[in-house]
């Protein structure tokens, strides 16, 4: 079992030099992120299927050093779920962009690198997904972070260039905290292997803990784009290329919030700042959401209700309770896979109505039927209507928060609610204005219709004008495939709630040393 | 554990200096400043090792004697992605002077916008973009008004629709010609 492990981020990586070598043959290329993808899925699931069965993470010590010394590859049910999810939302994604190449004819542009970048990127994640000790982390941190320089900048245009200098700057910022935090644990325990880390952590002083406890958690905050640290995200993601901001948009913010959980539950439980933590989340999913409601163009107003829905998560966490942990699990998946969705949604509506201004787009209901489906589900998803999933992990939260009980916990409940309600009132906006108003209005119908968000005048205008195109099948599927695990995850909600409580049960016991040496052993 | 005080100032004078060379807008000095602060990190990876000592697993001497291996490899890792993330900076530095001359960070236009909202009202919603001045005056690359540019590409054939002065050394090629695209596609990838 333990040999499957290393295959997670081995694969991609060779699955990144085949399609590298393979250059200019697309078929090739496409073959081998598509198996890769694929063989990752299948290996997540068997991991998941063993680990969740057997109750007993797997750790396996690559290179063979003894445990504390060598780098530790280390998987539970969280790691397990997570890669899993990832990888079925990347491989999604790749079908994507893959429509998208051929409907454009890309044989001459230069985008050979996109396929080996997109699986650095993956490989980048799975690391940082599996990482058992701290310097590792900040490996696949790095893998994923130069991975997404790439991306992000992909084609060189004026407009990418100018926004990714920001989201470049601002991770390199983060990267050297990181490692700054990590030199500082080292020098205080050391080691970086997160078991034993946990283990001696509890003897320093607590204002030693908490200064390296803050200084990972601002690293990780800048990644995750928690409030204050989250004005670069609206920046710098909406002019990426469709696929790429669904991908980043999904899955980088959460291995961000993946290693704000480890460090709360694995590094430092003694440590407490859940008060601090509330009132950042209350802040991130406030001010995220009020943002959103400024904007007229749709990748920024997602951009920004992602920055609220991170608030989501960071209050679950801050909850601190086994209930409080597993719904963040949940939510997690959940955002992942919805947030992806809507993200790929919008590529299909820019594509088909030649802009994302919520303004001009309109008449699409009547042109493009299967497309207005295609928002609408994840949005209201997302907006937390039920029965849907989005609607399963916020009542999971305040359940969680209402049995601690606080006054704090209170106004956090609150304070999820209006945001909620909000992100609802955001995307039927956004609908109903791009979905809903007929294309051959007349004037003055229309102008009403304006007038209603008269307040959107000022908002920051849609990036580009393109031309619009006739929507490739395989796009469609990729994003319907998308909309149908939406789906799956409200039907299958059972299990995988229970599994999500299985695993904040499981993350609110730090691991110890020895469980490793045992398991590593067998 | 004892370390040297000497190298915990420098450590601490290279944080300080590369935070504040990170803070300006020329992209040149962001990564001047991003090497500074890698050389702090690897710098502080040092300081934690402790007291230098003999080469590990090398010999045969008490084990209070040898260095602590830990460090130097997590030290020679962030080394190794310093160096590709410069690597990475260097050519984007060289592509945003290819585009506007300039190695600035530019304002974002819809910032800009929002800063002046009266001026955007006046704009009909359904009209294209809010035409926004470029901040040209807050430019303050080391190489303004300068006519040549600091690098000149080999075999690099002047093309229409980039804009750049970058000097060519086949300045003859038919300008007519857009199929001349495949040198400079190739490189701007």
């Amino acid at each position: 079992m333990s040999a499957l492990i290393p295959l997670l981020v081995m694969l991609p990586l060779l699955g990144a030099a085949v399609a590298l070598v393979a250059g200019r043959r697309r078929r090739v290329q496409i073959a081998a992120s598509v198996t890769t993808l694929t063989a990752v899925v299948v290996i997540a699931s068997i991991l998941l299927g063993a680990v969740d069965a057997s109750g007993t993470p797997v750790a396996v010590s690559v290179g063979g050093w003894p445990i504390p010394f060598g780098i530790v590859l280390y998987v539970d049910r969280l790691s397990a779920l997570l890669v899993g999810v990832s990888a079925v939302v990347l491989l999604a994604v790749l079908l994507f962009s893959v429509g998208q190449g051929y409907a454009d004819g890309d044989d001459d542009t230069p985008v050979t690198i996109f396929h080996p970048t997109y699986l650095i990127l993956s490989a980048g994640i799975f690391t940082a997904f599996i990482a058992g000790d701290l310097f590792n982390m900040y490996v696949g941190f790095e893998i994923l972070l130069v991975a997404s320089y790439v991306l992000i900048t992909l084609g060189g245009t004026e407009s990418r260039i100018r926004t990714g200098v920001v989201y470049i700057v601002v991770s390199l910022v983060s990267s050297i905290l990181f490692l700054a935090a990590i030199a500082m644990i080292y020098a205080a325990v050391g080691t970086v292997n997160m078991a034993q880390i946990a283990e001696r952590m509890a003897q320093l002083p607590a204002s030693t803990q908490l200064v390296l406890h803050l200084m990972l958690l601002i690293a990780f905050a800048i990644k995750a784009a928690v409030f204050p640290l989250s004005f670069w995200l609206p920046d710098s993601y909406p002019t990426a290329p469709a696929p790429v901001t669904a991908v980043f948009a999904g899955l980088l913010t959460k291995v961000g919030v993946y290693a704000m959980i480890r460090t709360e539950t694995q590094l430092f439980p003694s440590s407490d700042v859940n008060t601090l933590l509330l009132i950042v989340g209350l802040a991130t999913m406030i001010i995220g959401i009020l943002g959103a409601l400024a904007q007229a163009e749709l990748k920024r107003i997602l951009s920004f209700t992602l920055v609220s829905h991170i608030g989501y998560m960071v209050f679950g966490l801050a909850i601190a309770t086994p209930a409080g942990l597993g719904a963040v699990a949940y939510y997690i998946v959940h955002h992942i896979v919805v947030q992806t969705t809507l993200f790929l949604a919008i590529g299909l509506i820019e594509r088909r109505a030649g802009s994302t201004s919520i303004l001009k787009v309109k008449g699409l209901m009547r042109a493009a039927p299967v497309l207005a489906v295609l928002f609408f589900i994840p949005a209201i998803n997302l907006g937390g209507l039920p029965p849907f999933s989005g609607f399963i992990g916020k009542y999971a939260l305040f359940d969680a928060a209402a049995q601690v009980g606080t006054p704090l916990m209170i106004t956090l409940i609150v304070g999820g609610i209006i945001t909620s309600l909000l992100t609802l009132y955001v995307l039927m906006r956004a609908w109903n204005l791009s979905f809903w108003r007929e294309d051959d209005e007349p004037d003055e119908a229309e102008l009403e219709t304006l007038d209603r968000v008269a307040y959107l005048k000022g908002a920051p205008a849609a990036a580009v004008q393109t031309e619009r195109r006739a929507i490739p099948k395989i796009m469609t599927a990729a994003t319907a495939g998308m909309v149908a695990v939406t789906l799956a995850l409200t039907v299958f909600a059972g299990p995988l709630y229970d599994l999500c409580a299985r695993i904040g049960e499981g993350i609110s016991h730090p691991v110890h040393l020895s469980q490793l040496d045992e398991e590593a052993g067998q | 554990m004892t370390v040297s005080g000497v190298l915990i100032v420098i450590m601490a004078v290279l944080f300080a200096c590369g935070v504040y060379a990170m803070l300006e807008r020329s992209l040149t000095r962001v990564l001047i400043g991003f090497l500074l602060l890698g050389n702090a990190a690897n710098l502080l990876l040092l300081i934690v090792m402790g007291e230098p000592g003999l080469p590990a697993f090398f010999g045969d001497a008490d084990k209070d004697e040898f260095s602590d291996p830990l460090p130097q490899a997590l030290t020679l890792t962030a080394i190794v992605i310093t160096f590709a993330v410069s690597a990475f900076l260097l050519a984007l530095i060289y592509r945003t002077w290819q585009l506007g001359q300039a190695d600035t960070v530019a304002d974002d236009e819809d910032d800009v916008a929002l800063r002046a909202p009266d001026h955007a009202a006046e704009e009909d919603a359904l009209d294209d973009e809010v035409e926004v001045e470029d901040a040209d005056d807050e430019i303050s690359s080391d190489f303004i008004d300068v006519s040549t540019s600091p690098i000149t590409v080999l075999h690099h054939v002047d093309h229409p629709a980039i804009d750049d002065d970058a000097p060519t050394d086949a300045p003859d090629a038919s300008p007519d010609a857009p199929g001349d695209g495949p040198n400079d596609k190739g490189t701007d990838a």
